[in-house]
């Protein structure tokens, strides 16, 4: 994967996944590696992301790498009119990687296009977030030992929930098997059911969160939001409905994780923090490693 | 009886026409066929009667013999245009126009959110294999489906 750029998690084969989530856990061990000494990174947050944008600016100064950039688009040469293309021809003549967000989908593989470094795509509007998809791959491999044959629950809004689309697609190279729990109206569209079909991988669909989660390994919970709602009817109808409460995992297997990808809302009441089972502040720290590994795998330092 | 009239009325010695057009498209396919810019003789007809769907347009161009490849960049917008080989007056081949699997500068994405419709980008989209028309954006990965589909 030298040199190339990491915008869609399809973008890496399966030995590719496997290789980054080994590295991660080898940064996991030693984090403070001088790998990226003398690189500049840029780091072009062309709307704002706090949460993504310190784990990827940790992993830098982890690795020993210089940072510039911005943190949104107010600060940049964008509110003057510039294009992205411009943007980008410029920058990439500066740094060694472009790590970007970006609100507009497709804009990071069209930056992949026209730079001449590599770029890792921090997440390009709803399409793809492919370095929160590592970190959800390493955090399953890290609290299940495997990737293969686990029995992974989705929950909440897999409509429009990017973070369960590329999870889903990146899992596929595992042998799962998939049980989606979701309202009506935020279910998970039909091209990844097809999709899935080709591939001959199971799933099942729920509209009811109950004692079926008995059987999980990984609950994956996501957030329902209101602007996802045509009617306000229906959003209060089941706002209540997705909500994981810890009596709920009494009888779940002793494996299973919960993972999120953070922020939540309600989704996860509080008394679920302190359970055992409950992974998704760790999970967010994994992201650090894992985005090391994608850095210095890309600019071939490992 | 009418068709061959038609072929006759305005008949080339060598090259070949473009019959079963969409009459609103015939200009667009003018244009994707580069036909705008192209020294040859060229005739065309349009609001001819069709019993297909609506009017149809038909183009005869004189000497020229387009590539598969060329030809099949009007599938998206004229599916059941028919080609017709002429060499020395006479038809010597029929083809039909197949939708190529890469889609490049014809179509719009539906997404309003997608890059190409927010900057200057040439669309490029990919074939999906499914049993309605059925293109994947290149960059934002969306499916655009012949229902939304908005020629450029
Ligand atoms: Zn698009």
């Amino acid at each position: 994967m030298k040199n190339r750029s990491l915008v869609s998690i399809n973008d890496f084969s399966k030995e590719e996944i496997l290789k980054i989530v080994e590295l991660a856990a080898k940064f996991e061990e030693n984090p403070n590696q001088d790998l990226l000494k003398n690189k500049v990174v840029a780091s072009l947050f062309f709307e704002p992301s706090t949460r993504t944008r310190l784990s990827f600016e940790t992993a830098i100064n982890r690795l020993g790498g210089r940072v510039v950039g911005f943190t949104d688009a107010s600060s940049s040469s964008t509110t003057k009119g510039e294009t992205l293309k411009d943007t980008i021809k410029m920058i990439s003549n500066y740094a060694d990687l472009i790590v970007m967000r970006h609100p507009l989908e497709g804009s990071a593989r069209y930056a992949s296009e026209q730079s001449g470094v590599p770029i890792v795509n921090a997440g390009d509007g709803a399409n793809q977030h492919p370095t929160q998809t590592m970190l959800d791959l390493y955090s399953i491999q890290k609290t299940q030992g495997t990737l293969e044959n686990l029995n992974i629950f989705m929950v909440g809004d897999l409509k429009y929930g990017r973070t369960v689309h590329s999870l889903l697609q990146a899992m596929a190279h595992f042998n799962p098997v998939f049980n989606f729990i979701s309202p009506e109206e935020l279910r998970i569209p039909d091209e990844y059911k097809y999709w899935l079909d080709s591939k001959g991988i199971q799933y099942y669909e729920h509209s009811e969160f109950t004692d079926i989660i008995s059987r999980a390994d990984i609950l994956y919970m996501t957030r329902v939001q209101r602007e996802r709602f045509a009617d306000p009817i229906e959003y209060e109808k089941v706002k209540n409905v997705y909500i994981l409460k810890n009596s709920m995992l009494e009888n779940t297997k002793d494996n299973l994780r919960i993972l999120h990808p953070l922020p939540r809302v309600n989704e996860i009441s509080t008394d679920v923090d302190a359970n055992p089972k409950a992974y998704y502040f760790e999970q967010a720290e994994n992201g650090v490693y894992a985005r090391m590994a994608i850095m210095s795998s890309i600019l071939g330092v490992v | 009886m009418s068709k061959k009239k038609e072929l006759s009325v305005n008949a080339i010695k060598e090259g070949t026409v473009i019959d079963h057009i969409p009459a609103s498209y015939l200009f667009k396919v003018i244009s994707i066929l580069g036909l705008d810019h192209c020294e040859n003789l060229i005739t065309f007809g349009t609001n001819l009667g069709s019993n297909r769907y609506g009017k149809k347009a038909i183009i005869k161009v004189a000497d020229k013999f387009f590539e598969d490849e060329d030809l099949n960049r009007i599938a998206l917008i004229a599916p059941e245009a028919r080609l017709n080989i002429i060499r020395d007056y006479e038809v010597v081949e029929k083809k039909e126009v197949i939708v190529p699997q890469e889609i490049i500068g014809i179509a719009k994405c539906f997404n309003p959110k997608c890059i190409t419709n927010n900057e200057e980008i040439t669309t490029k989209f990919n074939l999906v294999n499914s049993n309605v028309l059925a293109l994947k954006c290149h960059y934002c990965e969306k499916i655009t489906t012949e229902e939304h589909l908005v020629i450029l």
